[in-house]
């Protein structure tokens, strides 16, 4: 065994447990900060108050804009109304949301990431509410190397009281997304509120609090799968958050440069002045190139085009740019940009196909339907006269928001053969006529008889068809007949 | 193995070994997290007020029954008592009501329903089978022959007091056994027998006089089964023109039901349900289908 020296084995050690280490965002100012503000206001003002938008259905059903009614087992997106046997949509949602990604991924890098995502979104905000707080990167580390004093505890105090409030807040909001919400925030208000509710606050309050206060970055770079897809799916032609390194290196302090200058030799536009690294909400040097870590969010642009801009130098030494690009200036190329490329077209074909689909499937699905279960125990039942019975449990489904009447009948047997609908009155002899509350189902047993005289096969493939007393919709459903 | 006991630290990592090794290999003493340590005395300490609070040591002849006085015996049986006095309050309405009003009315229909299937499914089953289809010899419940009538007040009291059973009230109809007792020759047993299949629709024997049958059967059968042979339901004498014979519908089976008959025993459930169950029975089995 060869023995290692001191300093080879603290190395060793280290490599094995590596520490997260803690990240102090500095302020920026410029375009990519706006527009985080701008999509903040947004997607947050979306979040807390869509809840609160009432929408008209008639008297049958709940006046909330956007509603999942766990109890009630539906649904609501303003004028869409969905029952359990159709969250398929959700599927189309989720290849459309997937391949939006994609689509955003070729043109512009992780939008998602930088710009939308719940845990960048809260965390940014977290972050605004600390700087409130307790200062910007400088004060905020010598806080944290400070000696605990009351000024410490109460701006500790301070910030993780406003933490909890808008965690609790977050969590509060997203309950009301199942059940009434002015209803259930006054009962939250006056203590009345059904448990589950109080437990649900509890869990997202915590996460909240947990995600974007404390593991922030830790999220992106640890639990997410999506930076190990985006990094397969990029390509040369993509935008990223790009530094420019093609103009920057060699990079040295403003003097440094300058000297070089003088003396005629290649000198970068960086300053090596760690700005976008002080910014980086990630803690990420965007100058070692596109990595995991990155989540895109453009702070670094805005932080070194200040900084260009103070050193009179053009701004964009960090951009949206593609490697292709960078490749072509070195080659004295102009460079191109092609957000219109087969792999684009593609993925917005894709998007475009899944909408249509689903919007076709939801503007011309039944409001009404049939489900047929023939009785196991007995079969079926011979009757005094010869004639054979069989039982069926038929499930009548009304979407609508009002009562309707449904006329089954029963195709398939000969004629003379009668139609029972226990506990429904009769008006023609083989064709019951069932009302059906408003968006609701109703169970009925069928009674089927052969007619007196006919000899019926082992087995006979019968059709129950519902007609729509009203609108004529009819719907059908596919069951037998048997007998000896 | 070593058997110093001189602690032993080991370079790479720092951590005290165990002491074990073997052909080179040391075990690090790694400390156990602490979090987790925390928890194993916390569940220690959680055993020891378990012990106090609930029963939890057996003893000789008995066991430390902790200070709650919880008992899971007893909580079952609270239970239990809790689900009886659930149930009485549709059962006394159900007890009140008639057949009629428990049929039409949704709320007690629907306990009807469901306290007359399981009591179905406990203690009708074995005979009627669990849809209640019967058997040759155990009449089908579903169908529309009711050899002692298909209304539901016929239907209680066939459940009530069963049928040729020890009950005063029973009902009682008895098939003389006409070859067995001699009565009727083999012969006569034949052209009877004959003449009720060319009723029923089935095949009959060559050569047998038929209308000797009928001659027979006015003068033995009518008095039970009706001159049409139609049955007579108040002396549960069974239509012979129905589809459904109780011991089965061929010729062979007429002669020899004729000739030494089963006459099929229910007991009565008067003394072994109760009313409200009887009653439940009653509208299950008439929702059946076969109803009248």
């Amino acid at each position: 065994m060869v023995a290692e020296t001191e300093a080879e084995k603290t190395e060793h050690a280290e490599e094995w447990f590596a520490s997260a280490k803690k990240i102090y965002p500095m302020a920026t100012h410029g375009l990519f900060r706006r527009i985080k503000w701008g999509l903040l206001f947004l997607t947050l003002g979306i979040y807390y108050f869509l809840p609160f938008i009432r929408f008209d259905r008639g008297p049958n059903a709940p006046g909330q804009a956007v509603l999942v009614d766990m109890e009630a087992r539906r649904a609501y997106f303003f004028f869409i109304e969905i029952w359990p046997q159709e969250v398929y949509y959700l599927t189309g949602l989720l290849i459309i949301a997937a391949v939006t990604l994609f689509l955003m991924n070729a043109i512009a890098g992780r939008i998602w990431c930088g710009y939308l995502c719940p845990q960048t979104v809260w965390t940014d905000l977290f972050m605004w509410v600390e700087r409130q707080v307790e200062g910007d990167r400088r004060e905020r580390i010598r806080l944290d190397n400070a000696p605990w004093t009351g000024g410490k505890i109460a701006k500790r105090a301070t910030k993780h009281f406003f933490w909890i409030m808008i965690a609790w807040w977050t969590g509060g909001a997203w309950v009301l997304y199942f059940n009434d919400a002015p209803t259930l925030v006054y009962e939250l208000a006056t203590f009345q509120a059904p448990m589950v509710a109080y437990i649900w606050i509890g869990i997202l309050t915590a996460t909240t609090y947990l995600l974007a206060g404390f593991m922030r970055e830790q999220v992106c770079i640890y639990m997410c799968p999506w930076p190990r897809i985006q990094a397969a799916l990029t390509d040369e032609k993509a935008l990223n958050v790009t530094y420019r390194w093609d103009r920057g290196e060699p990079r040295g302090s403003l003097k440094q440069n300058k000297d070089l200058e003088r003396k005629g030799l290649p000198s970068g536009d960086c300053i090596d002045c760690y700005q976008c690294l002080h910014v980086c909400p990630t803690g990420v040097d965007i100058r070692n190139g596109m990595q995991l870590d990155c989540i895109q969010c453009g702070l670094c642009i805005d932080a070194c085009d200040n900084i260009m801009e103070k050193v009179g130098k053009p701004k964009g030494l960090i951009a949206y740019d593609t490697d292709e690009n960078i490749q072509r200036r070195i080659e004295g190329k102009e460079p191109v940009y092609e957000i219109v490329r087969v792999r684009t077209v593609i993925y917005a074909a894709v998007i475009a196909l899944v909408g249509a689909i689903m919007l076709f499937v939801l503007l011309t699905r039944d409001f009404a339907d049939i489900n047929v279960l023939h009785d196991r125990n007995p079969v079926y039942v011979t009757q005094s006269d010869g004639t054979v019975r069989n039982g069926y449990t038929v499930r009548l489904l009304n979407k609508r928001n009002h009562p309707r009447y449904f006329m089954l009948h029963v195709e398939g047997m000969p004629p003379g053969t009668e139609v029972e609908a226990a506990g429904v009155d009769t008006i023609f002899a083989d064709r019951p006529i069932v009302e059906v509350g408003p968006d609701t189902t109703r169970e009925v047993r069928i009674l089927v008889t052969s007619p007196v005289g006919v000899t019926m096969p082992p087995s006979t493939p019968v059709t129950f068809r519902i007609t729509e007393s009203v609108m004529g919709e009819v719907v059908t459903a596919d069951d037998f007949f048997k007998a000896p | 193995m070593s058997d110093t006991h001189q602690k032993e630290i080991d370079q790479l990592s720092g951590v005290e070994t165990t002491g074990h090794e073997w052909d080179g290999l040391k075990e690090l003493n790694n400390p156990l997290p602490k979090w987790w340590l925390y928890l194993f005395y916390a569940t220690i300490a959680w055993a020891v007020v378990y012990w106090v609070l609930y029963p939890s040591w057996p003893l000789i002849s008995s066991y430390t029954t902790g200070v709650l006085g919880s008992s899971q015996r007893a909580e079952a049986i609270a239970a239990y008592e809790a689900g009886v006095a659930g149930r009485s309050e549709f059962a006394d309405k159900i007890v009140a009501a008639s057949l009629d009003e428990i049929s039409s009315d949704q709320e007690l229909r629907q306990f009807a329903m469901a306290n007359g299937q399981a009591a179905f499914g406990d203690n009708c089953a074995p005979c009627h089978g669990t849809g209640g289809t019967g058997f040759i010899g155990y009449p089908n419940l579903q169908d529309d022959t009711w050899i002692w009538g298909g209304t539901m007040d016929a239907i209680q009291t066939t459940l009530l007091y069963g049928i040729r059973s020890d009950y005063d009230d029973t009902r009682f109809g008895d098939m003389p056994a006409f070859g067995a007792d001699e009565i009727l020759s083999d012969e006569e047993i034949d052209q009877v027998a004959n003449f009720v299949a060319s009723k029923a629709g089935l095949e009959t024997d060559d050569g047998v006089d038929l209308a000797a049958g009928e001659t027979l059967y006015i003068d033995n059968c009518a008095a039970c089964h009706g001159d049409a042979l139609e049955g007579i339901q108040e002396l549960g004498g069974p239509s012979l023109v129905s589809a459904n014979y109780l011991y089965g519908k061929s010729l062979d089976a007429i002669k020899t039901q004729i000739h030494n008959p089963k006459n099929g025993v229910m007991p009565g459930w008067v003394d072994r349900l109760d009313p409200a169950t009887i009653k439940s029975l009653t509208v299950y089995v008439h929702s059946f289908g076969g109803g009248q």
